[in-house]
């Protein structure tokens, strides 16, 4: 073979491999975590590995639409997550148990399913997910979530916690102002507690409001509204009447998916729940409220949170969810 | 104006006859290639940012149709990686002088098949998938390995390069565009050609091989199936051969009488109105049937845009032309009447492209410093943010494209008729309502 020959050979090869084979290289040596639209396949890979102490590197790239990155029970700031592009973020977990990452953007119907696992691995003998308290109060209530508890009374107009302020000064109701009443019931008990006193119907509901109201903070109001804003929303609207910008999708997703089930009462299950509907809200206590968070709804639409909110953001969360009934004096709703 | 014959300058003589530089730049963009097939397989599904959608359907594209095809017409076959490895294995060589004895099959191509109907249906079938391909990365890697691997196969059962010649949906409305071009490839002298002994040209001689493209240049008379790969200049023992300067849209002064030739003008000028309907338009119902291939809309979409390029747009061309006389000599006057289609087809292909490469251009720095969406940042423009480029002089370069094109057409109009002995009139109302439609599109 000539030389010329031989040399052209040479640097064919050479730009073929350099073409080929270099990027290749590197592209093995690039592990990305990929997210797309749930329907899509969501995270890949959704479950990472991470020990305890070590920080933990993750390269996070869109193959679709914006999505959004954050780690249940952590404190961190969602980051977004940019198609065609790599985020980079350095995660450290302080204990091991197996933690939720989620997409943070509204990304599609199937948003919420965007969920995967990192599990972290240490010698730490508290794993983030064991709870000091034992469990959830709901279940120590032995609360049905399920069972319908719908208020048999609700109020003409919407409760006024300043209204009920000044009643509830010459009222012997202390014992209502705190967690432990609060928590365990709804505030319908409260309606009915208050039949012993001289109080009109919309009185005492002005003072089931302030009952409620003084059993939370404008801090924890606030923070609940960010958190209903970020997760909540998107199906039951911003105004927490279930018309969020993936209700029609949802309906329309269960319709089709009921077809061989019993119809109207499935059908119903994917519709979210309108939190202005008085009869069921003051129908149900935060405890029962904590534990469709805690749960999610079992065949619904909705997902479970408990492996994502801390137990004070959904205190906080459900506070700010009854001020859709309820007119607080912070009016932070 | 006269011909300037470029190869009379030294400087050019031995760039073209050299096959050093051709070859280098031929390596450069067999690797570009590849890498455009490795990255629409690997790569980032995020049509923006890879770098097989931004480099081949913006960059590429952009020289394409705005400079390599006006100006230097088939210039990009001369350079076009796709037939390459194909003819090295066809020849067993690079650089060497083929074997006497073929290494493969060989065969002629077949008779029926010598036109460019194959052409317009690989165009067609591209473009009919054109919303799919020109977004999805792995789509775009696919057919650009199908392309590769196609002129492969072709190389090793026919002789030549069947592929470019026959099938190439590229290749097709390049040689078409091409007569219009500037720049040519021609003999010196004819009686040259005549005495010549073995025509090396065509048969390959110790010197280079023949013409790869299955053309006799001594009969060259058009751009058309020339595909500039300059080996005619090293095989020709009389130095008989010229690259010529010369004025635009010379070819078309005699016009050609081929159906399949008059079909492909028809099918550019169409698939141009339409991808400017559909996917610069305001209509969502139309860009949506598009992008759902395979469904019942889709279907639709794709008998709508044959149905216009085949039987609307020819029948009303016909209509305007018509005559009651008989179907030969009428079949001879639609493809003659039809060159004055190339000019008008390939500025509106202009004004077309101006607007999404001026949309999507900084795209390509992006893609250049992340090619495969990795995160890298090789030359520091992987964070370049996205703008439209020179949105002021977009709408008049448009319209300058447009009505220039109008203008060029009625002139080829007019020679066409002439050589048809009809009215010209006809013609020109078919390309200035064709015209009004594209500027009601674009603008």
């Amino acid at each position: 073979m000539k030389r010329p020959e031989l040399l052209s050979r040479i640097l064919i090869v050479a730009a073929t491999l350099g073409a080929i084979g270099a990027p290749l290289f590197f592209w093995t040596r690039t592990p990305l975590i990929h997210a797309q639209m749930a329907e899509d396949g969501g995270w890949s890979p959704d479950v990472i590995q991470a020990e305890v102490g070590k920080p933990l590197h993750l390269r996070l790239t869109s193959d679709d639409v914006l999505h959004g990155f954050a780690v249940g029970q952590m404190q961190m700031d969602a980051v977004d997550i940019e198609p065609g592009k790599v985020t980079d973020i350095e995660l450290t977990f302080d204990k091991p148990g197996i933690y939720t990452f989620f997409c943070t953007r509204w990304c599609g119907v199937n948003h919420w399913r965007m969920r995967g696992t990192i599990e972290v691995s240490g010698s730490d003998p508290e794993p983030v997910l064991s709870k000091a308290d034992g469990a959830p109060l709901y279940v120590s209530l032995g609360l049905d979530i399920d069972a319908t508890h719908d208020a048999p009374v609700i109020p003409e107009t919407q409760p006024s916690a300043i209204s009920g302020q000044q009643l509830a000064a010459n009222l012997p109701i202390s014992q209502y102002a705190n967690p432990h009443f609060y928590r365990a019931n709804s505030p319908y008990q409260l309606y009915e507690n208050l039949n012993s006193t001289d109080l009109s119907d919309s009185e005492k509901w002005d003072v089931v409001s302030y009952i409620w109201e003084s059993n939370t903070t404008p801090e924890a109001l606030a923070n609940g509204s960010q958190l209903y804003a970020q997760n909540c929303a998107a199906c039951h609207g911003e105004n927490g009447a279930g018309d969020g910008v993936f209700a029609d999708d949802l309906a329309e997703a269960g319709e089709s998916s009921m077809h061989n089930m019993t119809g109207a009462a499935e059908m119903a299950m994917q519709t979210p729940v309108d939190f202005t509907d008085s009869k069921r809200m003051l129908g149900a206590s935060p405890a029962l409220l904590q534990g469709k968070i805690l749960r999610g709804g079992m065949g619904t639409g909705m997902p479970m949170w408990g492996s994502i909110f801390t137990e004070e953001q959904i205190w906080d969360l459900i506070a700010y969810l009854y001020s859709f009934q309820f007119i607080y004096q912070g009016a932070t709703q | 104006m006269s011909r300037i014959e470029l190869t009379r300058f030294p400087i050019v003589k031995s760039a073209v006859k050299n096959r050093w530089p051709q070859l280098a730049v031929f390596i450069v963009m067999l690797a570009g290639y590849l890498f455009a097939i490795l990255a629409g397989l690997i790569g980032t599904p995020v049509g923006s940012h890879n770098f097989s959608i931004v480099f081949v359907w913006i960059a590429w594209w952009a020289i394409l149709i705005l400079v390599a095809v006006p100006f230097f017409g088939r210039g990009w076959c001369a350079v076009c990686p796709i037939p390459l490895p194909g003819e090295w294995l066809q020849r067993g060589a690079v650089l060497n002088p083929p074997d006497k004895n073929p290494k493969w099959l060989n065969l002629r191509w077949p008779k029926a098949l010598r036109n460019i109907w194959l052409q317009n249906i690989s165009f067609l079938l591209l473009a009919l998938f054109s919303s799919v391909l020109l977004t999805t990365p792995n789509v775009t890697g696919i057919v650009l390995a199908a392309m590769l691997f196609g002129a492969i196969g072709l190389s090793t059962v026919f002789e030549r390069r069947a592929f470019c010649r026959y099938l190439c949906p590229v290749g097709g409305f390049i040689g078409l565009y091409s007569q219009a071009a500037p720049i040519e490839l021609r003999i010196k002298d004819k009686q040259v050609c005549v005495t010549c002994d073995g025509k090396p040209c065509y048969n390959g001689s110790t010197n280079g091989y023949g013409c790869p493209w299955d053309v006799f240049p001594g009969g060259l008379t058009k751009n058309t199936y020339c595909g500039l790969c300059m080996e005619c200049i090293r095989t020709c023992p009389h130095d008989n051969i010229a690259i010529n300067l010369r004025p635009f849209s010379a070819d078309l002064a005699k016009p050609s009488a081929r159906m399949d030739e008059a079909f492909k003008a028809f099918v550019m000028l169409g698939s141009a109105m339409i991808y400017a309907g559909v996917l610069l338009g305001p209509w969502s119902a139309l860009k949506d049937a598009a992008y759902k291939v395979g469904t019942g809309a889709w279907f639709i979409y794709a008998a709508a845009f044959l149905g216009i390029i085949f039987i609307i747009m020819p029948s009303l061309f016909a209509f305007c032309i018509s005559r009651f006389e008989n179907l030969k000599s009428f079949k001879k006057r639609f493809a003659t009447l039809s060159t004055s289609l190339i000019p008008l087809g390939l500025m509106f292909w202009v004004a077309f492209s101006l607007s999404f490469v001026l949309t999507n251009a900084t795209y390509i720095l992006a893609s250049l410093s992340d090619p495969l969406g990795l995160g890298w940042n090789l030359f520091g423009t992987a964070e370049a943010a996205w703008q439209p480029l020179l949105t002021s002089i977009l709408a008049p370069g448009q319209t300058l494209a447009l009505v220039g094109g109008l203008v060029w057409s009625v002139r080829t109009a007019r020679k066409a008729a002439s050589e048809a002995r009809v009215s010209s009139i006809p013609v020109i109302a078919y390309c200035f309502t064709a015209t009004l439609v594209m500027l009601w599109l674009l603008l």
